[in-house]
């Protein structure tokens, strides 16, 4: 790639900083050069969020439908799996997927549930509810 | 508490830190394309059964931490390295070490980096920043791909310190032991050494997951992608590959480049001319792992999505993998002037 074929396009991560590439100037010779971003990773980077937006608004459904305890809609909403859960929280993974059950969530003790709450940086209120303030 | 440190912007986290802390200690020859190089950063591995974000996990570079290790290695720098179970202890020791004039670098998450762009926040733990000052609450930081650099209070470096996951960074911290001198012939040495280890690990893992075989098996695999997964989530494990590939980080085609300018830079060292033809080839390679992302992005933006377009990414990087080959057979012949 040349310096001038360098792509100055509009990305996320434009609000913090431009990056740093590499690519030949005018006597073949490699040097650095900021760019602003490329549109074919900014739609790589949409396309991510897009899916992460739709598994959060199924989650909260099977939620609503009472197939699904609100640990499933955190967990999505937060990017996090039930790995990433169980290293926050200290649970095993499978006694999370039996608190994902709404039955058993709804017998929680306060104690676990304020886990849950700090592992997602809610509180157990909220927790509850499904209810989000955020930007 | 400040120490003297400068800051310059990389590509890549890990080795802007690397560059930036060995420059903090006096090793002033170093620069971006030699710590990649040296530490043999550029790699291709497609890890089967395993996910990312629900995604492939395809990486362009080696295992985190390992530049910084092996190019201090080669270098013949001593290097301190901890982790630790308690966060007052983290704290507590890199307290002492910007005591005793050490700037560090830390191991952190970006999912709790405040100053990244929330698009950006994901649970990757394997992000590196120096430390090199505090004042009051504010602790001085250094984030290589930044332009500037910035501050996280006690309680934000602490939670980035300690985000848990895969690749959970348990409070790791990094730093050259003492001010070194490095002679040419160090130099020369370590980048041969870097050379040497990459063509292994791009010629010699056998099976098609890793190393140029490992491009061509992924060629392969992306064919019936459309097929197997159907047109959506096909769609997604291509911008997964691309963001793999151009995201901050890389300096563009999948560090290809970052490793061409290491070739040339080798050649100030070791001239022979060889390098800089073999410098040509990663840069004709980097342009074709662009071609095939934009080939790529018509698929996910749903411009295109027929087979014919899945087999036409596929070929790219079939054709990908026999021009690295062809560069790193180059390399593993190259002569070294005495």
């Amino acid at each position: 790639m040349k310096k001038e074929e360098i792509p100055q396009d509009d990305g996320a991560l434009n609000k913090l900083t431009r990056e740093v590439v590499y690519a030949l100037d005018g006597n073949g010779k490699y040097v650095t050069e900021l760019s602003t971003g490329w549109n074919v990773k900014a739609t790589a980077l949409d396309v991510a969020w897009k899916d992460i937006e739709e598994r959060v608004a199924a989650a909260r459904q099977k939620v609503i439908n009472k197939e699904a305890s609100p640990l499933l809609y955190f967990m999505e909403l937060r990017l996090m799996d039930i790995a990433i859960v169980s290293a926050y929280t200290g649970f095993w993974k499978w006694t999370i997927k039996r608190h994902m059950k709404p039955a058993i969530f709804d017998k929680l003790s306060e104690n676990k549930l304020q886990q849950y709450a700090t592992a997602f940086n809610i509180s157990i209120a909220d927790l509850k509810t499904m209810t989000v303030y955020e930007d | 508490m400040k120490i003297d440190f400068e800051h310059l912007q990389s590509a890549h986290c890990e080795n802007g830190v690397t560059t930036n802390l060995l420059r903090s200690v006096g090793v002033n020859k170093i620069t971006e394309p030699l710590s990649f190089g040296i530490g043999s950063g550029i790699f291709f591995v497609y890890i089967p059964f395993l996910k990312i974000n629900k995604g492939p996990a395809i990486a362009f570079r080696t295992m985190p931490g390992l530049i910084f290790k092996r190019t201090c290695k080669s270098l013949g720098i001593p290097v301190v390295r901890k982790k630790f179970s308690s966060k007052e202890q983290a704290e507590k020791f890199l307290e002492e070490c910007l005591e005793a004039g050490h700037a560090v670098g830390c191991q952190v998450g970006v999912y709790y980096l405040t100053y990244f762009p929330k698009e950006y926040r994901f649970h990757f733990n394997a992000h590196n920043i120096i430390v090199y000052g505090r004042e009051d609450d504010q602790y001085m930081i250094s984030d290589p791909v930044m332009e500037n650099v910035t501050t996280l209070s006690r309680y934000e470096l602490e939670r980035v310190r300690f985000a848990k996951g895969a690749l959970a960074p348990r409070g790791q911290l990094y730093y050259p032991k003492q001010n070194t001198m490095v002679t040419d012939e160090q130099m020369r040495a370590a980048i041969k050494h870097g050379i040497k280890k990459t063509v292994n690990d791009m010629l010699g893992i056998p099976f098609n997951i890793a190393g140029v075989k490992g491009i061509a098996g992924t060629g392969k695999k992306i064919k019936k992608w459309r097929d197997q997964l159907g047109q959506q989530k096909a769609g997604l494990y291509l911008a997964q590959l691309v963001r793999m590939q151009e995201e901050i980080g890389t300096g563009g085609g999948g560090f290809r480049y970052i490793y061409g300018a290491f070739l040339q830079e080798a050649h100030a060292y070791l001239p022979n001319d060889e390098l800089l033809e073999i410098s040509k080839i990663f840069t004709q390679s980097g342009d074709l792992w662009r071609n095939a992302a934009v080939q790529a992005a018509g698929i996910y933006k749903g411009r295109i999505g027929s087979q014919h377009d899945f087999d036409v990414m596929g070929d790219q990087l079939l054709e990908i993998s026999e021009v690295e080959k062809k560069a790193f057979q180059a390399l593993s012949r190259v002569k070294w002037p005495q």
